[in-house]
């Protein structure tokens, strides 16, 4: 009883951090809700009895799929609805001239 | 307006699916019988693997194996071809704050434990869970650890293809041995042990620690393709 | 027990699935590149469930012939489906790199990352 109640608990959180990452206008915060899905997955396949799979997912979706992310974001924008500012510095350029 | 659509779309596939995928009962055998029996029997009996998902991996399915490791090494190549820069563009790793010593005093003391933590993983992959795609994973999140913390940490790329390169092609030669020897592609060609036993399963353990080193040299060379890109 | 495996079912395939729709939603609505990766990496996740979902046995254990489980082959889950996600992880890791790389790229040349903004397809 207890088992099932923690399953159903942990896969709420699933689904919650899911919809969190959707709809975060922050892409950092929404790329470490990502990471939490992959984590309580792992959990989930470990419960499936699958331990190879929950050992790829921990390394892989927790680990590197999360820093590339943030690798991403750090090269690019950070707000989902940024008006990006090397844009706006152009705009500003040309109409001074 | 447009959200509203799509939200009646998937309202209805949801649906579906949740009624197909309710139809096909939970935790009873389904699928075709005849396959997993076999692969657990002759993993048990002929091969001598504990690891039933090794076997499937290297030596059932084994093509497999190799065509996704090529996938892996093709996206690598893709990467640094996309992110190509001219030679005067490169310059150091843009980190925003330079790590303070605690960071570095911890990461070169954890470094060598999460490589040996790699290579048990990887060694052992016949045995208990894990294999040559976990073991090279974690490798891989060790020498990102070193990459993040020292600005001037390098790795040499040429090394990192020369290792990928021989484990490909041993894999090969091993695979193309066992074609010539025993009748077809990644047959087993060594003695296989007893269960349980570190050597056990013949050429199954050699092919996933090939598989292990390979997979660790691609995957730092996309990190280190990645770090090295500078907005 | 025949209750206790039905909730089950309907937690486990009703998160699979719910992941499976998240994930589109973002792919189909969103306007920034990077949420529609991200969108693509969920509904990923979904569909490694739902293929370790239909492996499951009750009371089943994991396919490894350990001391003492010698003779457990009836009791084994399948484990076909596991080597095919094995797979299909390290396959999507390289696929999203990938993709992240053609979004670096896409913002070098057009110094933004709305989808709507970027209109000639010309590099």
């Amino acid at each position: 009883m207890i088992f099932l109640i923690s399953v159903i608990t942990i896969a709420l959180l699933m689904v919650g951090a899911a919809i969190y990452a959707i709809w975060q206008k922050d892409l950092l915060f929404a790329v470490i809700a990502s990471g939490v899905i992959s984590l309580i997955l792992s959990i989930l396949f470990l419960i499936l009895q699958a331990p190879d799979v929950a050992l790829t997912e921990a390394a892989i979706g927790v680990a590197l799929t999360t820093i590339i992310f943030i690798i991403t974001i750090r090269n690019t924008v950070r707000y989902e609805d940024e008006h990006d500012k090397k844009a706006k510095k152009k705009k500003v350029k040309n109409i001074s001239k | 307006m447009k959200k509203y659509i799509v939200l009646g779309l998937l309202a209805v596939l949801g649906y579906y699916l949740m009624n197909v995928f309710l139809l096909i009962d939970f935790g009873m055998p389904h699928f075709a019988q005849g396959v997993k029996d076999v692969y657990l029997s002759s993993s048990e009996n002929v091969l001598q693997v504990s690891n039933v998902v090794t076997a499937i991996v290297v030596n059932f399915r084994g093509f497999d194996t190799l065509g996704e490791v090529t996938v892996l090494f093709l996206s690598a190549t893709a990467m640094s071809g996309i992110l190509y820069k001219k030679r005067h563009d490169i310059g150091d790793r843009s980190i925003l704050f330079p790590a303070s010593s605690i960071i570095r005093a911890g990461s070169k003391m954890l470094f060598p434990t999460i490589t040996l933590l790699g290579v048990y993983v990887f060694v052992h992959g016949h045995l208990s869970p894990g294999g040559g795609f976990q073991g090279g994973t974690i490798i891989a999140t060790g020498f990102l650890l070193m990459l993040l913390t020292y600005q001037n940490y390098s790795v040499s790329h040429n090394r990192l293809v020369w290792v990928e390169s021989i484990a490909g092609i041993l894999f090969v030669v091993i695979g193309l041995a066992g074609y010539f020897m025993k009748g077809s592609f990644l047959e087993n060609v060594l003695p296989v042990g007893q269960l349980n036993d570190l050597f056990s399963g013949g050429v199954i353990g050699i092919i996933y620690v090939l598989v292990g080193f390979k997979v660790a040299a691609e995957l730092i060379g996309i990190i280190y393709t990645m770090l090295h890109e500078k907005g | 027990m025949e209750k206790y495996l039905d909730i089950l079912e309907i937690v486990i395939y009703g998160s699979a699935v719910a992941l499976i729709l998240i994930g589109l939603y973002g792919t189909l609505t969103k306007k920034s590149l990077i949420k529609i990766v991200l969108g693509l990496s969920i509904m990923d996740s979904g569909i490694h469930l739902l293929m370790i979902a239909l492996g499951y046995l009750k009371g089943g254990t994991a396919p490894i012939f350990s001391k003492g489980y010698e003779n457990a082959a009836d009791r084994m889950v399948d484990p076909i489906p596991q080597a095919l996600v094995l797979t299909a992880i390290v396959i999507g890791f390289g696929v999203t790199a990938v993709a992240l790389s053609l979004v670096i790229r896409l913002y070098r040349h057009h110094d933004t990352l709305r989808i709507d903004e970027i209109k000639n397809l010309k590099w």
